[in-house]
């Protein structure tokens, strides 16, 4: 039956303006020619001149890139392992406390996860002398943390749903349980795996809170900066950096789905193709 | 034969031990000790020394004043009540806007329900920090956004009521109407996955038995996407109540929300025990009811 | 069932378009007041897009449809007083049995009582008062199929559209759900429209058969004329199985038909078809079960020699595939009427054997 779904398709469209108004107006505001960031003084490109001869940015952005990649690996790491004994380990000793430890980070506020880590270390250098300075360490080491739960739940959530049968055969194939692992089970959930480690990714680059708690002097990451900028109001060299950001998400969604919409009409087809000749 | 016996090991049980402990180690030490850490501090003492607390000395080994205060003190009840009562007002929003949404969603057709899904999930990618921003600059009071408004408001209401702009910026509104901007991705993806799992047919069915589409809306989808709803509505209110960033850049200092009040007793103020009764208490409020429905939920899916 | 006067139900030249695919070609058809009426034919051929016209779900692109001397043109599903069971039966997950069946008597100007009392009937007519506060996933797939009938009844609708309604029982259930369905007709008086693809079904469940193929409908009949008068080769495979032989019309003689047929090696006499001259080519169809087996020649015309070639034994009987000497395949059913197993058989393996038919049996078709 067709039925004209006018209420829902026009809340649709207020709510993508909704989201979409804020960010184009920045945009555009990013070439503005004037300094007051809400008047329009003529087009201009000044702002990214500046944003890319200011070093402070650059050296925040690769902080941010190096302290992203190095937690998003190691958060990979172990959320996948997480996620794997959460799904195939129904007993084992402690199970009940580790399933809420995987899911407390999810729900608490930053807030008390940032003062705990800043307490967590300020007291571990007191009692064992360890972290010398806060910094790039302490910071991604919080940010493997409070990361890597997100890997786990997108983990066990694909495990929950693979054939364990194929395992089975596995196995009945003379393989041991953690070549199972190596050969099957993992290569099976990899695209799982990826799109963990890119969420962490993510996670890591945009945190401000608790980054802002285990940092220390001279480590600054981008959020960091534009934090301390943004608390001062509205700048347009901040439209400007908002814009690349943003563009850069942008293409790279663009880019992952173009590459997947091809991937999937292929195995279509292949699929169409193995049909045929078959029949 | 030691390495033999090694390998049996590992064959047998060992890599089951080691894909549990790793994980759970760190969790316990980068996790659980931290946060056992806060509660320990929040009943101690403060001083002056660095780091600034004791336990014992001329105070009671357990010192309960944090909590005393916290549940006491007007300036901290009142940042509990504006944290809660915005996170709610956010929550409810992001629910009438995020519901037609996804219901939207569930109604395009395919090729372009993937295309529509993939802009939901677009503004989660880029900074959460800019997108507050974003609105910062809409909001000002010179901006074309406020501007534009304003221009409406004066057309609308009698003279008397006419302002020169649209007092948004460090309000209690601006956190709330930010929250919404923020979250709503939050709270229209799981309702998009629970409208998307429900069977159509249901729907036909009650149309067959006598119900228009409003009925069956109400009878048949809202009940079935209430898991959805929740689970949309935990993901919102949430971190929302703990929100820091958000009053920080936009709200009204005046009246703070309670994740401010934790940051600044413990930056400023370097009071690290008050803190951490504060946070101790938030916790109870938001995150254990959290955990207790989650774990029901689960229990509840596990018996179907 | 003879309508007397008005048709109940009628179907006038209705087809559907989807897109420029035509998924319902010029439907005509009538049923009769409390008729069980099937619509059958495989998947694709239009008999659920007839079904969901019925219920209000899709609307015709030309013809109407008229439910006791009303036109259904534009009248919404909530209007219209027909009920569907669904084949996934579409029972609310999150109300119960009894808030399942009074669903639609929400809509009813009955009070809470009469409401009440209701649901206690049907729930009675379908023998699930035991089960009435249990959810939709805690009984069985049978029970379940009772709740869907249940509702659907329970507003006493003037048409009941049953969608596949056995489909996902298992073999014996579906048995013994045949004839509830028929007797819950009989007792209820409802008019039924059943659609399936399942000629099993259609045959034992129906007053009359409609059967459609590519979004016509090819034969409407009694299951006897459908299943013994088929009217079309289509028709005739679709229902049972059979074997045919291309044939040219020899001669008449004295209200049969002399026929050559070359795959059996000679003349075959069958029943007179109107309407066929000499020399003109046809189809010969005979069913399985109307080909006798024999180790000596049987009297009469229409007896042909060949070998076994093939037997299966299904316990009531048994089935047979002789080779004639044209290398034509036939296939023939024999009863195992006596025990004794294999022993009391007709014939074995390469055994040569006499098959033979009554020319009644003969079905000779021109399409």
């Amino acid at each position: 039956m067709k039925r004209r779904h006018t209420f829902l398709l026009s809340m649709l469209c207020f709510g993508f303006a909704f989201f979409y108004i804020p960010i184009l107006s920045m945009i555009v505001y990013s070439f503005n020619a004037s300094r007051l960031a809400s008047v329009w003084g003529g087009f201009s490109t000044k702002w990214y001149v500046s944003l890319f001869s200011n070093k402070q940015v650059i050296d925040a952005l690769i902080l941010s890139l190096q302290i992203a990649f190095v937690s998003a690996c190691i958060a990979t790491i172990l959320g996948t392992m997480a996620g794997i004994a959460l799904a195939r380990f129904t007993k084992f000793r402690g199970r009940l406390l580790f399933s809420g430890l995987v899911t407390a980070p999810l729900i608490m506020p930053e807030v008390i996860t940032g003062i705990s880590s800043l307490m967590f270390f300020i007291l571990m250098a007191q009692w064992v002398g360890w972290p010398g300075q806060r910094g790039f360490t302490t910071v991604t080491l919080a940010h493997i943390t409070f990361s890597m739960v997100f890997v786990t739940t997108i983990v066990q959530a694909r495990m929950l749903q693979s054939d364990r049968s194929i395992e089975e055969a596995a196995m009945d194939l003379g393989s041991r349980p953690w070549q199972v692992l190596r050969d099957v089970t993992l290569p099976v959930i990899f695209p799982a795996i990826m799109s963990g480690w890119l969420l962490a990714f993510t996670i890591s680059l945009d945190d401000v809170v608790i980054t802002s708690f285990t940092t220390g002097p001279g480590s600054t990451t981008l959020p960091l900066l534009i934090w301390s900028k943004v608390k001062l109001g509205v700048t347009p060299d901040i439209n400007a950096l908002a814009t690349l950001m943003v563009g850069t998400v942008a293409i790279g969604v663009l880019i992952a789905g173009i590459v997947m919409h091809r991937a999937e009409r292929r195995r279509q087809h292949d699929e169409q193709m193995a049909f045929r000749a078959n029949g | 034969m030691g390495g033999k016996r090694l390998s049996g090991w590992f064959d047998r049980r060992g890599w089951s031990d080691v894909l549990i402990a790793a994980p759970y180690i760190w969790l316990l030490l980068f996790f659980l000790l931290p946060f056992l850490i806060v509660v320990g501090m929040s009943v101690a003492t403060k001083t002056s020394t660095a780091p600034p607390f004791s336990f014992g000395g001329d105070y009671p080994l357990i010192n309960l004043q944090g909590y005393v205060r916290a549940v006491s003190d007007t300036l901290y009840f009142r940042s509990f009540i504006t944290s809660l009562v915005s996170a709610g007002i956010a929550t409810v929003f992001c629910l009438l806007i995020g519901y037609p949404m996804a219901l939207a969603l569930t109604r395009v057709s395919k090729s372009w329900r993937n295309i529509l899904l993939m802009l939901v999930i677009l503004p989660f990618w880029t900074s959460f920090l800019l997108r507050v921003y974003a609105w910062m600059g809409l909001m000002g009071k010179s901006s074309w956004f406020n501007v534009g408004i304003t221009k409406i408001w004066n057309a609308l209401v009698p003279a008397g009521w006419a302002v020169d702009f649209m007092p948004m910026m460090h309000s209690n509104f601006a956190v709330v109407l930010v929250m919404v901007y923020t979250y709503l991705p939050f709270m229209i993806l799981p309702l998009y996955a629970s409208l998307e799992r429900l069977d159509p047919t249901l729907d036909e069915a009650a149309l067959d038995l006598g119900s228009r589409p409003w009925q069956v809306f109400l009878d048949v989808t809202l009940p079935q996407s209430i898991p959805g709803i929740v689970a949309g509505g935990m993901l919102v209110f949430i971190p929302a109540a703990g929100e820091l960033v958000i009053p920080t850049l936009v709200g009204d200092a005046a009246s703070p929300m309670i994740g401010r009040v934790i940051s600044d007793q413990f930056s400023s103020a370097r009071d690290w025990p008050m803190a951490s009764s504060i946070a101790v208490v938030l916790l109870v409020l938001m995150v254990v009811p959290a955990m207790i429905y989650g774990h029901f939920q689960a229990k509840a899916e596990g018996s179907k | 069932m003879a309508a007397a006067g008005e048709p109940f139900l009628r179907i006038e030249n209705v087809s559907k378009f989807f897109g420029s695919f035509q998924a319902v070609k010029d439907v005509s058809l009538d049923v009769a007041k409390g008729e069980i009426f099937s619509l059958l034919g495989g998947s694709g051929c239009g008999k659920t897009t007839l079904l969901r016209m019925l219920a209000g779900f899709e609307e015709p692109s030309s013809g109407k449809i008229f439910l006791d001397g009303r036109d259904m043109t534009g009248v919404p599903p909530w209007s219209r007083p027909v009920h569907m069971m669904f084949q996934s039966y579409a029972l609310f997950p999150h109300m119960s049995v009894e808030k399942n069946i009074g669903y639609g008597l929400k809509h009813e100007a009955m009070s809470s009582q009469q409401k009440a009392d209701r649901v206690r009937e049907m729930l009675e007519l379908v023998q699930l008062v035991p089960y009435a506060t249990r959810k939709p996933h805690q009984i069985s797939g049978g029970q379940r199929q009772r709740v869907a009938l249940a509702r659907a009844l329970a507003r006493q609708p003037k048409l009941l559209l049953l969608d596949e309604p056995l489909a996902a029982l298992d073999k014996k259930l579906r048995e013994r759900t045949q004839f509830e369905l028929m007797s819950i007709q009989h007792r209820t008086g409802v008019t039924f429209i059943v659609v399936t693809h399942d000629q099993e079904e259609a045959m034992t469940l129906s007053d009359r058969i409609a059967v459609m193929d590519k979004g016509e409908v090819r034969q409407i009949g009694k299951p006897g004329e459908v299943y013994e008068f088929p009217n079309s080769r289509f028709v005739a495979d679709f229902i049972g199985s059979i074997t045919s032989f291309p044939v040219t019309v020899v001669e008449r003689v004295s209200k049969q038909l002399r026929l050559s047929v070359p795959a059996l090696g000679g003349d075959v006499l069958a029943r007179d078809v109107p309407g066929l001259v000499e020399g003109q080519e046809a189809t010969l169809a005979i069913r399985p079960e109307k080909l006798h087996i024999s180790k000596e020649r049987p009297e009469g015309a229409n007896a042909f020699q060949g070998t076994v070639k093939d037997l299966a034994y299904f316990g009531k009987d048994s089935l047979y595939r002789v080779v004639l000497p044209s290398g034509a395949l036939v296939q023939a059913h024999a009863v195992n009427a006596s025990r004794g197993g294999e022993a009391t058989r007709a014939a074995d393996w390469d055994d040569r054997v006499w098959i033979s038919f009554d020319p009644s049996s003969a079905i000779v078709l021109t399409e």
